[in-house]
């Protein structure tokens, strides 16, 4: 799009986004009712749930917990107490009329969340984390509405970035950020197909150079990744292309529809649902002392960011590679081990290698992960010390991981059974060379003669003559000495 | 301050979705308005530094370990409504993105 | 034994029963006999569960039988005001909105008595969500003051106080948010005991104002208000807001001794419009104290006058909010014909809800908008801590803070020209809520028309045990003995 890549020269976009993502507990927010996806309707209910005369709410110490993971995760300011808050408005998936939420004291603030954008590391600020209970679903079928509440009173937190994202690609990027983050904090399984991570984009523009923001518009209904970069795409060259027009920007919000590829206006933030705010007095203010922070900081595993730094910085790995392994926590931890397994300076590198290439080819193929890799760390680690230490070439060394695989056999005992531990040997080698070339006198003489590419054809003869156990190096210089070149 | 408009009764009316008729909403705008005059004298109240009250004997938050107990069986949980089309609660279609 | 057991205090019936000298099913069917006979004029009762009733009290004659342990209060016949959830039996409160509506669960203080061996014999009475002070905004029935029935048994606690005063339970709990145990209690010449914020579980009361509803029971008698206490107090970790403090035997503080006991006498109060009969009264009942030994004290609670703004400020902020799952969705009673979603809630509330409440649905809405909040719903909360604070202050000097209960003996129906009218006359009971204090009112005599009067107690957190005491002492000396209303049997 031309065009608007040069509006772009002149518009910048600003984005502020904020994300709902549901936390794994086994059971609700407030009520002790369970939490199970795909359940049959109502069937996840209990009278807190429902709202009835009489009930009050009780909070679930396991989601304290895990927002407490994400807030220490963020290193945003955690407060010591904190309020829950109603939040009013009437809809039918909303049993109580409120929602129970955060408003003037929310549990986090001012934390931030590193993103990797082409190998260097930018920051966004988040505004808040704040605790909430999730809506139940609504389902509208021509003159009516039917009403699930098995999502109702589910734990959230609402993540809610300072307006400092500024393109598309960047809330992708942070979308996938904050994925990989709550899945390797394990507070959510975050899957958006499911609507357990919703993404709300505040956007506007305004001329570069600017300091002011532009009118903003609320973008709704951005339920998975892809959405993500496209609808906010879309409605920044809708703004774009009605100011330079010269027109104005309504503040609304506006629902995306992906069948369509467009966003429709919902309603007009003109006329603004007052929310009528007020702390809930059925709760008691949330507490979160040293003992609490303690365990928190405890359970804590080592984060992505900081892995990615540690991985370029102490194992030399390159910016792609220690970016594939943080993708996932899974993926660090076998690195870790395997690395555990195998000290060694160079040895990151190598375990890398084995790993990004070998071992997810493999699992690839299978169509397995490497959560059910069936070749442990260890393993792995064991192999490429035979490569390493000379027991094994490197070509073998793919030969010997493809069985130990597949059979779970352990790679030393498959060398040894195989027998095909790597000739070193210079006195057994030289006398293989000899033999090979003796029996190839024309080619000899070829290469002699200047045909370069008949070297590798000897390569092949002395690999052949030893079921490919020559020490590759060793044989290269001695066919180079005994060829005279 | 107080002395409601008629505008300021049925907005308030429209936030508390209570449908009021005529008669009923001008004698609201009365009622109200004399209610909230009486508390004028409460703005002349010096609270500055004052906390809002919270509970009268001071206490955090209880949690609760987080173990999933029996819900109600669906029926049992739809049974009172006055809608209902097998385990799920019907309401009316919005019209025009009213209500969110 | 025969006779009337229906004027029996809790104390004695549970005694008796225990003791074999009458069985339980004999005193639930008295009191069945008398509900059938005195309430068709007295309106106390929305529903009577007779069968339940009967069932358990079998039961406790079959325990009794069988020498097994009957319960602090086996075999005592309950009633429970209609916004006390109750499993199985029609809850109301009072209101169209929740015509119809049979929970699916108890109440805490519900099970609490069944498991106390109490037989609860029905729901009673009250204004609607408990919003009034006078019984006569329920949506269903008129509830008269048994002493005389042309005038109000107070609210919102109308249809308990005038069970109890009557015979038609032996006692009965109801729920206090601005005094709404207290003054219907002194209206009709019972026992009244609003526990200390927190003491008493609210899981299984429909909430009106969460800050400041609590439990509590209504009683013939001091001793009986201290049983049924001690049966229904203690920790819920369904509420949120539940204190965890030991329950004490609250029978044991009533030592009938008040030496030394300091009583404070807030000129505030005193200084307010009192008719005289009730000034009379007090005067009755601080003299008795003296006369055993107590001291009075002058104090002073400067913010008295805020009570009343700050009040209704708070309760119908929170109010609105808690009425507002009143939607015609999941229970209780919806419009017919709703175009759409927005004239179901519309027409489902406005026809479903009374007046009052909606003009208190409107001030809380009001006093809760964006812009309005600092000013009314925080200001109000600020107003509370000082109110609290003025307490905290006397108690360092007194036991016991002493006020008349109300202002004017039962008034007639309709007599509250306007809401206003009707909100001042809570205005010495509005405090205790606020600063989420413990209050009791005891009766200390009757007007010359033959109306009861109430003494109102207040006391420091979690010292109910001080009222009780201070109570049982003014009862014994200016209580009303075994006088009974309109001279009916």
């Amino acid at each position: 799009m031309t065009e608007l890549a040069d509006l772009l020269e002149h518009w910048e976009p600003v984005i502020g986004l904020e994300v709902h993502v549901q936390l794994a507990t086994r059971s609700k927010a407030f009520s002790p009712s369970a939490v199970k996806f795909g359940s049959p309707p109502n069937s996840l209910t209990d009278p807190v749930v429902l709202g009835m005369p009489g009930t009050l709410p009780v909070f679930n110490q396991q989601a304290l917990a895990l927002a407490l993971r994400l807030g220490v995760a963020t290193e945003s300011k955690i407060r010591a107490r904190s309020r829950f808050a109603r939040k009013h408005y009437f809809y039918p998936d909303q049993p109580k009329g409120y929602q129970i939420s955060q408003y003037d004291e929310p549990l986090c603030e001012d934390g931030h969340i590193d993103l990797i954008l082409g190998g260097e590391v930018r920051r966004v600020r988040l505004q808040r984390i704040h605790l909430e209970e999730d809506a139940g679903k609504n389902t509208h079928t021509g003159a009516v509405s039917h009403v699930d509440l098995n999502r109702a009173g589910v734990p959230l937190v609402e993540v809610v970035t300072a307006p400092e994202i500024y393109s598309s690609e960047e809330a992708a990027e942070f979308m996938r950020a904050l994925h990989r983050l709550v899945r390797w904090l394990e507070i959510s399984e975050a899957d958006m197909e499911k609507g357990q991570m919703r993404c709300d984009a505040n956007v506007s523009v305004r001329r570069r150079g600017e300091d002011r923001l532009g009118t903003r518009t609320e973008l709704k209904n951005i339920n998975s990744f892809r959405f993500v970069q496209n609808a906010i795409e879309h409605e920044i060259a809708r703004q774009v292309r009605l100011l330079d027009e010269g027109q104005r920007i309504i503040q609304e919000t506006r629902l995306w529809d992906a069948e369509r590829g467009a966003s429709e206006s919902m309603r007009s933030k003109e006329t603004a649902e007052d929310y009528r705010y007020f702390p809930d007095p059925d709760l008691p203010p949330v507490v979160v002392d040293a003992p609490l922070m303690g365990g928190i900081l405890k359970s804590l595993p080592e984060l992505p960011t900081q892995r990615f730094v540690r991985y370029q910085k102490t194992h030399g790995l390159a910016a792609d590679d220690a970016r594939t392994l943080i993708s996932e926590r899974s993926l660090a931890e076998y690195f870790d081990a395997a690395v555990k397994a195998h000290p060694g300076d160079s040895s990151g590198r190598m375990i890398a290698n084995w790993l990004l290439t070998e071992l997810l080819g493999a699992l690839n193929a299978d169509g397995k992960t490497i959560d059910d890799t069936p070749m442990p760390a260890a393993r792995l680690s064991e192999l490429i010390r035979l490569v390493e230490d000379g027991t094994i070439s490197g070509k073998i060394g793919k030969e010997i991981f493809e069985e130990s695989y597949r059979t779970g056999e352990a790679p030393l005992a498959i060398v040894e059974r195989r027998g095909v531990q790597q000739i070193s040997d210079e006195a057994a080698l030289w006398e293989i060379v000899e033999q090979v070339v003796s029996a190839n006198a024309k080619q000899a003489e070829a290469y002699a003669s200047g045909k370069d590419g008949l070297f590798g054809f000897f390569v092949g003869q002395v690999m052949k003559a030893t079921q490919g156990r020559a020490n590759p190096v060793i044989t290269s210089d001695l066919l180079h000495k005994r060829l005279g070149r | 301050m107080p002395q409601l408009t008629r505008k300021e009764v049925d907005e308030i009316a429209m936030l508390a979705r209570l449908h009021l008729e005529s008669d009923e909403a001008l004698r609201m705008q009365d009622e109200l308005g004399k209610i909230l005059d009486h508390f004028l004298a409460l703005a002349t109240v010096d609270t500055d530094g004052v906390p809002p009250m919270t509970h009268a004997v001071p206490m955090d938050l209880r949690l609760r370990p987080d173990e999933p107990a029996a819900s109600l069986p669906a029926s049992d949980a739809v049974r009172g409504a006055p809608a209902r089309e097998g385990d799920l609660f019907v309401v009316p279609a919005i019209i025009g993105g009213g209500d969110k | 034994m025969s006779g009337p057991t229906e004027w029996l205090s809790v104390t004695e019936t549970a005694q008796k029963i225990a003791s074999g000298e009458v069985t339980a099913a004999r005193v639930v069917e008295n009191y069945l006999a008398r509900i059938a006979n005195v309430d068709r004029e007295l309106n106390a009762y929305l529903t009577v569960t007779s069968d339940e009733a009967r069932k358990a009290a079998t039961e406790i004659d079959r325990k009794r039988a069988a020498n097994q342990p009957l319960g602090p209060l086996g075999g005592v016949p309950i009633a429970l005001k209609d916004n006390l959830v109750t499993k199985g039996t029609a809850t109301t409160a009072g209101s169209k909105i929740l015509d119809g509506w049979v929970p699916p669960f108890d109440g805490a203080v519900v099970e609490k008595l069944r498991a106390a061996g109490a037989i609860i014999l029905g729901k009673v009475n009250c204004d609607e969500f408990a919003m009034g002070s006078s019984t006569e905004r329920s949506a269903f029935k008129k509830t008269k003051n048994p002493w005389d029935t042309s005038r109000v048994p107070g609210g919102s606690s109308g249809g308990s106080s005038a069970a109890v005063a009557a015979g038609l339970c032996a006692a009965s709990l109801g729920t206090d948010t601005g005094g709404s145990i207290r003054q219907p209690a002194a209206f009709c010449g019972v026992v009244g005991m609003k526990p200390t914020y927190g003491r008493v579980s609210r899981w299984g009361v429909v909430a009106f104002a969460s800050s400041l509803d609590q439990v509590g029971p209504l009683t013939r008698t001091v001793r009986d208000s201290a049983l049924v206490l001690e049966a229904i107090a203690g920790l819920d970790p369904r509420d949120s807001t539940s204190l965890d403090a030991p329950v004490p035997r609250y029978v044991d503080s009533l030592t009938g001794n008040v030496k030394g006991l300091k009583v404070g006498i807030p000129h505030e109060y005193f200084d307010a419009t009192i008719d005289d009969e009730i000034r009379a009264a007090i005067e009755k009942a601080k003299a008795a104290l003296v006369e055993r030994g107590a001291i009075l004290v002058d104090i002073s609670l400067p913010n008295t006058a805020h009570a009343l703004p700050a009040y209704y400020i708070v309760a119908p902020a929170e109010a609105s909010s808690n009425l507002a799952r009143y939607d015609g969705i999941r229970f209780g009673k919806a419009a017919s014909g709703a175009k759409n979603l927005l004239d179901l809630y519309m027409k489902s509330r406005g026809s479903g809800f009374g007046p009052e409440v909606k003009r208190r649905i409107m001030l809380g809405t009001y006093a809760l908008r964006s812009g309005y909040y600092d000013a009314y719903y925080k200001k109000a909360q600020q107003i509370r801590t000082l109110i609290k604070r003025d307490f905290d202050k006397a108690f360092h000097h007194v036991d016991v803070v002493l006020t008349p209960t109300t202002p004017t003996a039962a008034f007639r129906f309709n007599s509250k020209a306007t809401p206003l009218d009707m909100y001042l006359a809570d205005i010495f009971t509005l405090s205790c809520n606020l600063a989420g204090l413990p209050g009791m009112s005891v009766p200390c005599g009757l007007t010359v028309d033959g109306l009861p009067v109430g003494v109102q107690l207040m006391g420091k957190p979690l010292d109910e045990a001080t009222l009780l005491r201070t109570a049982d002492v003014i009862e014994a000396a200016v209580g009303l003995g075994n006088r009974r209303p309109g001279g009916r049997s």
